[in-house]
Formats: C-alpha cells, sequence, structure tokens
C-alpha cells in the first residue's frame, strides 16, 4: 500500500514536470487530484483494511495530497511568470517605432547661461536685480569716475537717445555698471546683488562684436570686502561654470570706476592654452572685468571709502556658451534661427 | 602701441625671453597683444649693394640688377621702380622664406627664370620680408648698412604690440614701458645725460610765446635751431621708427616722432622763417578762421578750437595736427621746436569735432603733465642737431602760466591689506615705489607713507591707486583667494520687488519651455517700418523713443511692444520648419510716457520720470501644424484655441483665474480676439494676429498670439494661492447635453451653471452642429461635478439642483435638453 502511493507521488511529479502550459496543469490536476485519480481511489479503497494499516495509509496519502496540491501551486506561479515574461506574439511591439511627438521648449542659451550663473551668485547671499536699459550719462558716465571728455568713453561707444546735451543727455546703457550707482543709492552696507541685462554699444557687427548683448553686473560692499575676497568669489564662480580643472587667470586692468581693477580670463577651452584663432594666439580667454569699488563712487553716493570697501564685477554673459559650445560667430544669439536655438 | 625689444634695451637689462616679458607685463595691467618676431625667418636673406643695373633684353620695365654680397656678386631680375645704383639692399637667396606680396602666404624662394633670364635669388620689398605692407618698391637700406651681414643681424627685432590702457599714457612711450620692466624685473632704468652746444644769442631775441588762453594751455615750451639741414634720417632711426609703425619722412621730422615715441610728449617742428612776426600765440580760432593741415585737407576753425598761431593766423591746430604753410620743407633753415601742453578736454573735444586723430592728439587726449614738456624739448633740439646740424638759440622760451601742485597721498601698509587683502610690509611699498619713481616719507612711528607721485603718472591720485601699483608689481598672483565674510544684507529691502519680478520672470519662462514652446531674445531696437506694419491702418498707437545715433535703419526705434520680433523671427524661420512653431519671449519694452502719477503713490522721482516707462511684458506666438508630422498623430493648423489654452494653464499654474472679453487690439483679427481678465483687470490680450499684420510680416501661416503684462502679473499673484482642505464626501457626476442658440456663448452657460454652490468642476467635452440639431443652433455637451464639503450628496439633491439649473438655462439661455 505504502510503496503504491510512493509510486504514484513519483509519477505524478515526473508528469508535473512536462507540463508546460494552464491547461496541461488543468488535466494533469483532474488526473492526479481530482474525484477519479489514482490518489483519490486510494483514500476510497482505505475503508477495506484493518485500523492500524488504514490509520498509516491514510495518513500518509494525504501527505502525498498536500504534497501535490503545494507543488501545483508552485507550478501555477512559475506558468503565470512564464506568461508574462514571454508574452503572446499578438501583443509584442515593433518598439523602433517613434514615439509620439510632444512639443519641446527650451529657453534661449543667453538665459540659460544667465540663470547658471545667478544660481551661483544666489548660492552666495546675492540678489538678483535689474535696472533699466535706458539710462542718464550720469549713471552710465560720470558717477562712474567717466565725465564728458574722460578718455575711458573710447572704451563704450554709444548709442544716444538725446545728441549733444552732456550730463543730462539719455543713452542706451553700454554696460549694467549704471546699477552699481542706482544699489548704493537706494541701500546702505551690506549690499551684496547681482544685475543681470542688456546692454548696447554703437558698434558694427561681426563675429565677435554685437550691437546688444547680455551682462552680469555684480557688487558687494560692506567693512573689511578686500580684492583677495574678490579673488575667491570669481574663482569659486569659474569652478563652478568651468569645473575645477580650468586655469584661472586673474591679472591686473583698467576700468575707471574701480580701482585696484582686475581681468579675469580663462584658460582656452579650444587650445588648451597653447594659442589659437578663437583666443587671439594668448592662451587666455577673457571673462570679465572686476575691480574694488573706486573710493571717488563710494564717496559720490555717501558711503564712507575709510570705513567701507566693496568690489564690482562685470560678466559677459554670451561668451559662456560661445566658449563650452564653441559658438564662433556672437550674431547667432539674437538671429533666433530655430536650427541653432534648439541645439542647447 | 608698438614697442621694440631692442629699442627698451637701451634703458633696462632685460633677461626674460621675450614670452616671459610679455606675461610678466600683461598681469600688471600693461597687455601685450602680440609678438612679431622680426628676422626670425631671414636666414638666406643679406645685405647687399647694387653695383650694376641694366635693361632686361626683353622686357621695358624689368632692369638686370648686379648685386654685391661682400664675398660674392650676384645677378638678379628687378621690376622695383625705385632700385637705384650704389643702394644698400636686402638680396635673398634661393630657399630664402619669404612673404607673397600677392597672398600674403610664406613661400620658400625658388630659381627662376624672368623672360628668359636667370636670377640668382631676388631684391626684397618689406612686404616680402614681412617688416610692413610696403610693397611699392624694394627696401633700401641706410648707406651704412653692412655689406655681407645677414640681415637678421641687422634688422632682426622682437616687437611688442601692446594695448596701453587710456589711464597710462606714460606708457605710450619706451621709457614709460622700461621703467615698467624695471620695476618689475627689479632692474634699474638707464636714462642719458642730455647736452649740447648752444649760440651766444637767447632765443629770445628770435621769437616769443604768447599764450592767450593759459586755461587750454598749461604750457609752451620752445626752442629754435638755425643752419639746419633737411635730409634722410640715418638707418638706426628710421629702423626704430619702423619697428614702432611709424614711416620715416625726413631727420626732422623723425626726431620729433622718434622723441615722441621716446618720451611719450609730441613736439612739432615749425619752419621758423614762414612764422610772420616771428612769434606764437596760442589761442582759440576766431570764428571763420580755417587752416589747410599737413594731410592737405582744409579745416574749418571755430571758437572752441585751440590753435598755434603766428602774428597773423593759425599754423597749426593745437596737439593735433600742423599746418601746411608752416611746414618744414627742404628750404627750411631753421625750425622753432614745440614741445607743449594742452588740456585733455580740449583736444578730444576738438578732435572729435574736427574728424580727426593723430599720434600727438591720442597721447594728449589721454591727458599728460605739464612737467613733461622740458626734457623731451631738450632731447629732441640735441639729437638735432647731431643729425641736422645747425646751432641752437640760448636757452629755451618756457612760458608756464599754470603749474599744479600735487599733494602727496599718505598711505599706510594697513591700508594695503584692507583693500587688497595682502599682507606686505613698509619695505616692500617702499622699494615698489622707488621704482615706478614715486618718492616717499616715513612719518615718525613708521607706519604711514607719505607719497609724491611722479609727474608722469598723473593718473595715480588716491591710496587705492596706490595700493594698486604695490599689488600689480608684486603680482595678482600672490592676493589670497578668500571668501566673502560679510554679513548676509537683508531679505527684504528696497530691492525686493526687482527680486521678485526677476523670479516670476524666471518661473514664467520654465512654465512656458514646458508648454513646448522655444524662448527667443530679440533685439530691443527695431526699425520704424516694422513698428508700423504692426497695425494694419500702419499707424503708430504709441510714438516710439528714437535713437539720436542709430548704426543701421533696422534698428532704430526702441521697441514698444515684443510683436514685431516675434512675428519677424516666425518669419525668417518659416523658411525652414515645416513643423508647428512655438516662440516666446520675455522682454522689457519702452514706452516714452510713464503713467499718470496716482497722488498717494508718488514715489518716483522726477529723473526716473523722464526716462521710458520700461515695461516688462510676456509675448508668445504659435503658427503651422499642432504636432510634429508622425505617424500617431493629428496634423491639424494651431488655433486660437492653442493660445488661449496656454492662457489659461499659464495663469492657473500662477493660482490665477481667467475670464476672457471679446477684444480690440488692433493686431487682432476681428472677432478672433480676446482680452485676458484677471481680478477685473485687463492683463493682456490673445487671439489670431490679423491678417494683413501677418502679410505685411510676409507670414504665410495663420498665426496666433497672446500677450500679458508681467508686472500686472506681479502684483496679483503676490499671496493669491491658498491651501484647500480636500472634501471628505464623495463626488457625484452628471453629464448632460445642451441644444441653445448659435448666438448664446459658452460662458454664459457656465456662468450659470457654475452659480449653483454644489458645482464644483464644469467641463464642456463636446461641441456639435449638424444634422441632428436645427439649424442656427448647437448643442454643449457638459460634465457638471456635484460635491459638498459638508455632507454626502444624495441623488435627490442632486436631480433637484439639475432641475432648477436646467430650468434657468432654459428661461434665461433658450437651452433646451438634448434628446
Ligand atoms: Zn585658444
Amino acid at each position: 500500500m505504502l510503496e503504491q502511493l510512493k509510486d504514484l507521488h513519483a509519477q505524478a511529479l515526473d508528469e508535473l514536470n512536462k507540463v508546460n502550459n494552464p491547461r496541461e496543469l488543468e488535466l494533469w490536476r483532474i488526473r492526479h487530484l481530482g474525484k477519479k485519480s489514482s490518489l483519490t481511489k486510494v483514500l476510497r479503497s482505505l475503508a477495506t483494511l484493518p485500523l492500524e494499516e488504514r490509520r498509516k495509509g491514510g495518513a500518509k496519502a494525504n501527505e502525498i495530497k498536500k504534497a501535490l496540491e503545494s507543488s501545483l501551486e508552485e507550478k501555477e506561479k512559475l506558468l503565470q511568470e512564464a506568461l508574462f515574461t514571454s508574452p503572446l506574439e499578438s501583443q509584442r511591439l515593433d518598439i523602433t517605432l517613434p514615439g509620439r511627438p510632444l512639443p519641446t521648449g527650451r529657453l534661449h542659451p543667453t538665459n540659460q547661461a544667465l540663470n547658471e550663473i545667478c544660481d551661483v551668485f544666489k548660492n552666495m547671499g546675492f540678489q538678483v536685480i535689474e535696472g533699466p536699459d535706458v539710462e542718464w550719462d550720469y549713471y552710465n558716465f560720470e558717477a562712474l569716475n567717466i565725465p564728458q571728455h574722460h578718455p575711458a568713453r573710447d572704451m563704450f561707444a554709444t548709442l544716444w537717445i538725446d545728441a549733444g546735451l552732456g550730463g543730462k543727455a539719455r543713452l542706451l546703457r553700454t554696460h549694467t555698471s549704471p546699477m552699481q550707482i542706482r544699489l548704493m543709492e537706494r541701500e546702505r552696507p551690506p549690499i551684496r546683488a547681482i544685475v543681470p541685462g542688456r546692454a548696447y554699444r554703437y558698434e558694427a557687427t561681426d563675429a565677435t562684436h554685437e550691437s546688444m548683448f547680455y551682462q552680469v553686473e555684480g557688487l558687494a560692499v560692506d567693512k573689511g570686502i578686500t580684492l583677495a575676497d574678490l579673488k575667491g568669489t570669481l574663482f569659486d564662480f569659474c569652478r563652478c561654470l568651468f569645473g575645477e580643472e580650468r586655469k584661472v587667470r586673474f591679472r591686473c586692468d583698467y576700468f575707471p570706476f574701480v580701482e585696484p581693477g582686475v581681468e579675469v580670463a580663462i584658460g582656452c577651452s579650444a587650445c588648451d592654452g597653447a594659442g589659437c584663432r578663437l583666443c587671439s594666439y594668448s592662451g587666455w580667454l577673457e571673462i570679465l572685468g572686476a575691480g574694488m569699488v573706486h573710493p571717488d563712487v563710494l564717496a559720490r553716493v555717501d558711503i564712507d571709502p575709510e570705513l567701507y570697501s566693496g568690489f564690482a564685477f562685470g560678466l559677459g554673459v554670451e561668451r559662456i556658451p560661445m566658449l563650452r559650445y564653441g559658438i564662433d560667430d556672437i550674431r547667432l544669439f539674437y538671429s533666433n534661427d530655430l536650427r541653432f536655438l534648439r541645439q542647447f | 602701441m608698438k614697442v621694440s625689444l631692442k629699442w627698451l634695451r637701451d634703458y633696462v637689462d632685460i633677461k626674460l625671453t621675450p614670452e616671459e616679458l610679455a606675461e610678466r607685463l600683461t598681469m600688471a595691467g600693461l597687455e601685450v597683444k602680440g609678438i612679431q618676431t622680426m628676422g626670425g625667418t631671414w636666414d638666406n636673406v643679406v645685405i647687399g649693394e647694387v653695383i650694376a643695373l641694366n635693361p632686361h633684353p626683353n622686357a621695358d620695365r624689368l632692369k638686370l640688377a648686379t648685386v654685391d654680397l661682400g664675398t660674392e656678386q650676384v645677378s638678379t631680375v628687378c621690376g622695383a621702380p625705385n632700385i637705384g645704383l650704389g643702394q644698400r639692399v636686402t638680396f635673398a637667396r634661393i630657399g630664402a622664406r619669404l612673404i607673397d606680396p600677392h597672398t600674403g602666404e610664406a613661400i620658400v624662394l625658388e630659381p627662376a627664370e624672368i623672360r628668359g633670364v636667370a636670377s640668382e635669388g631676388m631684391v626684397c620689398s618689406e612686404k616680402e620680408l614681412g617688416i610692413s605692407d610696403s610693397h611699392e618698391g624694394i627696401l633700401v637700406l641706410s648707406p651704412e648698412a653692412p655689406i655681407g651681414t645677414p640681415l637678421g643681424a641687422y634688422l632682426g627685432d622682437v616687437i611688442f604690440d601692446l594695448d596701453v590702457t587710456p589711464n597710462r599714457p606714460d606708457c605710450l612711450s619706451v621709457i614709460g614701458i622700461a621703467r615698467e620692466i624695471a620695476a618689475l624685473t627689479d632692474e634699474p632704468l638707464r636714462l642719458f645725460p642730455i647736452h649740447y652746444e648752444e649760440l651766444e644769442d637767447s632765443i629770445d631775441s628770435f621769437a616769443a610765446v604768447d599764450i592767450a588762453d593759459s586755461d587750454l594751455c598749461p604750457r609752451y615750451c620752445a626752442s629754435l635751431i638755425t643752419g639746419i639741414k633737411l635730409a634722410s634720417s640715418p638707418g638706426w632711426l628710421q629702423q626704430r621708427l619702423n619697428s614702432c609703425g611709424m614711416r620715416p619722412i625726413n631727420n626732422v621730422v623723425d626726431v620729433t616722432n622718434y622723441v615722441m615715441l621716446e618720451y611719450g610728449q609730441p613736439l612739432h617742428a615749425f619752419d621758423y622763417h614762414k612764422l610772420k612776426g616771428r612769434q606764437i600765440i596760442v589761442r582759440r580760432a576766431g570764428s571763420g578762421e580755417t587752416i589747410t593741415t599737413l594731410d592737405g585737407s582744409e579745416r574749418a576753425l571755430t571758437p572752441d578750437i585751440l590753435v598755434i598761431a603766428d602774428k597773423e593766423e593759425a599754423v597749426a591746430i593745437a596737439g593735433i595736427m600742423g599746418g601746411l604753410d608752416s611746414e618744414v620743407t627742404d628750404k627750411t633753415d631753421a625750425i622753432l621746436l614745440e614741445s607743449a601742453n594742452f588740456n585733455q578736454a580740449t583736444i578730444r573735444r576738438d578732435c572729435s569735432h574736427l574728424q580727426v586723430q593723430s599720434e600727438a592728439s591720442i597721447r594728449f587726449d589721454k591727458g599728460l603733465n605739464s612737467k613733461l614738456p622740458l626734457i623731451p624739448l631738450k632731447r629732441a633740439t640735441q639729437l638735432l642737431l647731431e643729425l641736422a646740424g645747425g646751432r641752437a638759440a640760448k636757452g629755451i622760451i618756457d612760458v608756464y602760466p599754470r603749474k599744479s601742485k600735487p599733494k602727496p597721498i599718505l598711505l599706510s601698509a594697513q591700508e594695503v591689506k584692507r583693500l587688497s587683502g595682502l599682507k606686505v610690509n613698509i619695505d616692500e611699498i617702499l622699494k615698489v615705489l622707488k621704482a615706478l619713481g614715486f618718492e616717499c616719507q616715513e612719518d615718525d612711528s613708521g607706519s604711514q607713507l607719505s607719497v609724491s607721485v611722479p609727474y608722469w603718472r598723473s593718473d595715480v591720485k588716491c591710496s587705492a591707486d596706490l595700493v594698486e601699483e604695490i599689488v600689480r608689481i608684486i603680482g595678482y598672483e600672490k592676493i589670497p583667494i578668500t571668501r566673502l565674510g560679510s554679513p548676509l544684507p537683508q531679505q527684504k529691502s528696497k530691492l525686493s520687488p526687482s527680486a521678485q519680478q526677476s523670479n516670476l520672470k524666471e518661473k514664467l519662462r520654465n512654465i512656458l519651455a514646458g508648454f513646448g514652446f522655444q524662448e527667443i531674445l530679440t533685439y530691443s531696437l527695431v526699425s520704424l517700418e516694422k513698428l508700423q506694419k504692426l497695425s494694419p491702418k500702419l499707424e503708430l498707437k504709441i510714438s516710439p523713443l528714437k535713437v539720436a545715433n542709430p548704426m543701421t535703419r533696422e534698428q532704430e526705434y526702441l521697441r514698444t511692444s515684443l510683436r514685431a520680433g516675434l512675428l519677424s523671427t516666425l518669419a525668417h524661420n518659416q523658411k525652414f520648419e515645416q513643423e508647428g512653431i512655438r516662440l516666446f519671449e520675455i522682454g522689457k519694452v519702452f514706452l516714452p510716457q510713464h503713467p499718470p502719477v496716482i497722488a498717494s503713490e508718488a514715489k518716483q522721482s522726477q529723473e526716473e520720470r523722464e526716462l521710458p516707462q520700461e515695461k516688462e511684458m510676456l509675448c508668445a506666438m504659435l503658427s503651422g501644424p499642432r504636432t510634429e508630422l508622425s505617424w500617431q498623430a493629428d496634423n491639424e493648423p494651431l488655433d486660437f484655441f492653442d493660445a488661449k489654452g496656454v492662457v489659461e494653464n499659464l495663469l492657473n499654474q500662477l493660482g490665477l483665474k481667467a475670464s476672457f472679453n471679446i477684444g480690440d487690439d488692433e493686431i487682432l483679427f476681428p472677432g478672433r480676439g480676446a482680452d485676458i481678465i484677471v481680478e477685473d483687470d485687463k492683463v493682456g490680450i490673445v487671439g489670431d494676429v490679423h491678417p494683413m499684420v501677418a502679410q505685411a510680416f510676409e507670414l504665410s501661416n495663420a498665426v496666433c498670439f497672446m500677450e500679458v503684462d508681467v508686472e500686472k502679473l506681479l502684483t496679483m499673484i503676490t499671496g493669491t494661492k491658498k491651501y484647500q482642505p480636500l472634501s471628505r464626501f464623495p463626488s457625484v457626476t452628471r453629464d448632460i447635453a445642451l441644444v441653445i442658440d448659435e448666438q448664446v456663448s459658452y460662458q454664459t452657460v457656465e456662468n450659470i451653471i457654475r452659480s449653483f454652490p454644489l458645482v464644483k468642476h464644469v467641463t464642456l467635452f463636446d461641441l456639435y452642429r449638424g444634422e441632428q440639431i436645427p439649424k442656427g443652433k448647437k448643442s454643449f455637451a457638459i460634465r457638471i461635478v456635484y460635491q459638498s464639503p459638508k455632507h454626502t450628496l444624495t441623488d435627490e439633491e442632486v436631480d433637484q439642483t439639475q432641475e432648477q439649473m436646467l430650468s434657468r438655462l432654459h428661461q434665461e439661455l433658450g437651452a433646451t435638453l438634448r434628446d
């Protein structure tokens, strides 16, 4: 009797192994666990046996039944999984068909760069402020130590609104620096702000010159601010934008409204410092002018230059995407050709 | 400013390589833009003498030249018109590296036969040697050029091209640059004593100088030389002028130029005998006065122009250019040499007035010190006596009505540290300042210096200027790198509104880019024509601000809206794009008039009101098919409802709810445009661009458009978003289909539905016109979601509400339920 049960079990498991789909599994269940299965027959036949044998056989038969049931469950699971892992042919997709199109929008590369720049300085505690594009001669020049007939006016070819009015003339700002004065007129130290915006020049356009471009002006004024702080701030900035590896050069330069004055350049990305057309064979690309706010400028807005000091910087925005993406013509920025804009 | 290394070495020992020197100068503020090595490629070029010239047998314009190279004689064919017997010339042998004068490219000289005659090399022009662009004739060297010597040994040099900043006119001179190098490399500066013999007769017996307008001419010095002989300058002098990019002319003019390059002081030589009345008067020009200048042009003068005059008329425009009449010529035998100081602003103004610039004016217009003229005058007099002969009158004329007395500047090591962050001791400071020519006196405590500024450094005026001098000579690379340690400014300040506005703009940009719009940035300046084309009647509602000196007509007026920029961009891109285009720009428009002041808000100053109102606007345009061409999408054109959807979704993201009234802005196609209303205020417009406007911009497709006043939005969004508790009770959804007259707007239907408090959402999900409903009617299919915040709605409640709703819709709008 017990031998017979053992054989039944072995045979059922053997058959189960060969089952490949749910239909076969159902047939298997009917055959081995159904009302007409051999196992049921054995169980029924137990009634004719002596008590002791009946008890032993019954226990064994129930044990095998349970074992088969759990094997069945396992097999069911396996088949189910197999169903999802190898789907039916009719459900198969040509996954190489293109996806449904979505309209894609992008920010202008200048604004992408502006966002990046502003984020770096925001994290350093600078507020983002804007100012007027149409300015007084006073803010654009005079208050920045560039009076009428100052030789530094040569550095700023100007588009004028009013011609020949001297200090009372309106103009299109040639840089974002007038906002240094407006900021300091409105606020007392500590001041920490950046001013993104447009600037304009009376200039024939070519691959490296535009009549309109974007700048970011920076200003920090308080007690104890030094040129070393300016250097640190700008080095930090360059690292954020151009990576740790890029060389940064911090050299003396002249702007009438700062003293000492600074120019910051980064190692040319095109030639790695060896010299090429992009960097005029110098190995360096100028990205911003800076310096300590000139004491006369501070005094003009009633900030005591003996007590307070500050730094200012002006950064050309388009240069950053130009350097990063190797754009060799600044005129592409504001001619707004979608074939250009969609690359960024 | 171009400067020769050879020349610099007269004044300072230079041990650095040219590249190292350029690096040091650049770091210290004197940027070297380029280094040109002259003679680096001249290994096969030698100096020779033309010893025979014969006509070419087969060509009239060519000559056969025999050139003596010392060890050998070579023959060559030469077509240069200026070749002459006995000249010292440069001879390039076969294999020499030259510049092709026609292409500008480097070539190697190959054996050649010119019209049947073989050449063993060639006589070169300056261009072929890479010295200059001159190719009118061959380079003729001075008679003392040593025959047989390689050209590199004779003419070879390194030329630095310096970008001198406007504050450093002293560096528009060789000595000035040498002084910088001396300070930077810790070498002494060598200056030479000036001495010459003078006549018995005092200069005062020859000439007199009178400064009539001393406000414009603080000083005028002059010397006088008689018995002078005009000739070519010696080779060394010509070479030096050439190396600095100046053309040699004759010994007198060359000496004035040479000394100007050497000291930075412009000089001018007058033909003494042509000065009527033997006198010089420095005065403002008379009205109607004219002068013919050295360049041959007759110039009308005005009373604000400063001239140098003799007794009768102007003989030079002060500091800018001499007059033709008093010019030095080969008949000249006596000259009056001028070395003066002129008011910087005057020279600048006169230059821009007369549209002229010269080597003299670019120095004067930077501001030279009135102490400068004397030494260069003596130097030039000495050189002229050496090179042009003659005798100098005794003494010099020095009219100096306006002496300037600069005050010393106080400086401490502490101040250097306070501004630069660089710790230096007083000895280091002393060393740097002395090397640059500053004189320093320590006070008793030894902590403070009293610094006298040398006359050639008028740019140094305050202690910050001195700090820069110290730091740049020590080296900017030595400055520590620190982070800002000062306290942060207050979060809330007068600057906050501007900061909020820039945050809002950033948010709008991101939302629109998310909606699939490409951001563009267009010029603030546009043409008048484009502004006019924005109106179907070509009228300007706002007269735009005009630029007084526009570069082009395309960029002459400040934009009063973003419309023209977007339409032009669409037109430009339509040529390349088959797909739909969605564009937006957020930027300023410039309105000449500010809105009238409300008394309580009169915080704008008059000055601000005289500037145009700069208003931030958002403008977007859509045109072309709604989706890209695809195997899976419809290809309907973008229309009004796409634009409106953008407006609704955009405002929704800002927490604002818009309603729409019929709009009449002239850019809109009548009947297809709307005003955008938020909180009873018009914030913008949306609609189809008037086809006449689109046509004027050469647009082939229909264009939809939206425009929003960003500043108005800013005033509305502050604190508008508030959390709404989530209802705990289930909602009930009902769909209805209404048949209604064509004239009834959807908005009126929705308004009635929404007036029932239990209505939570209303969605129009179908609009039908057609066979199944009567003509002149349309059908709205509307989904209504009912919900109560207080209890679970029963079917009876919803039925009751909907019945009331339908009867109102019927009574007020004639709407019926569709069967
Ligand atoms: Zn490069």
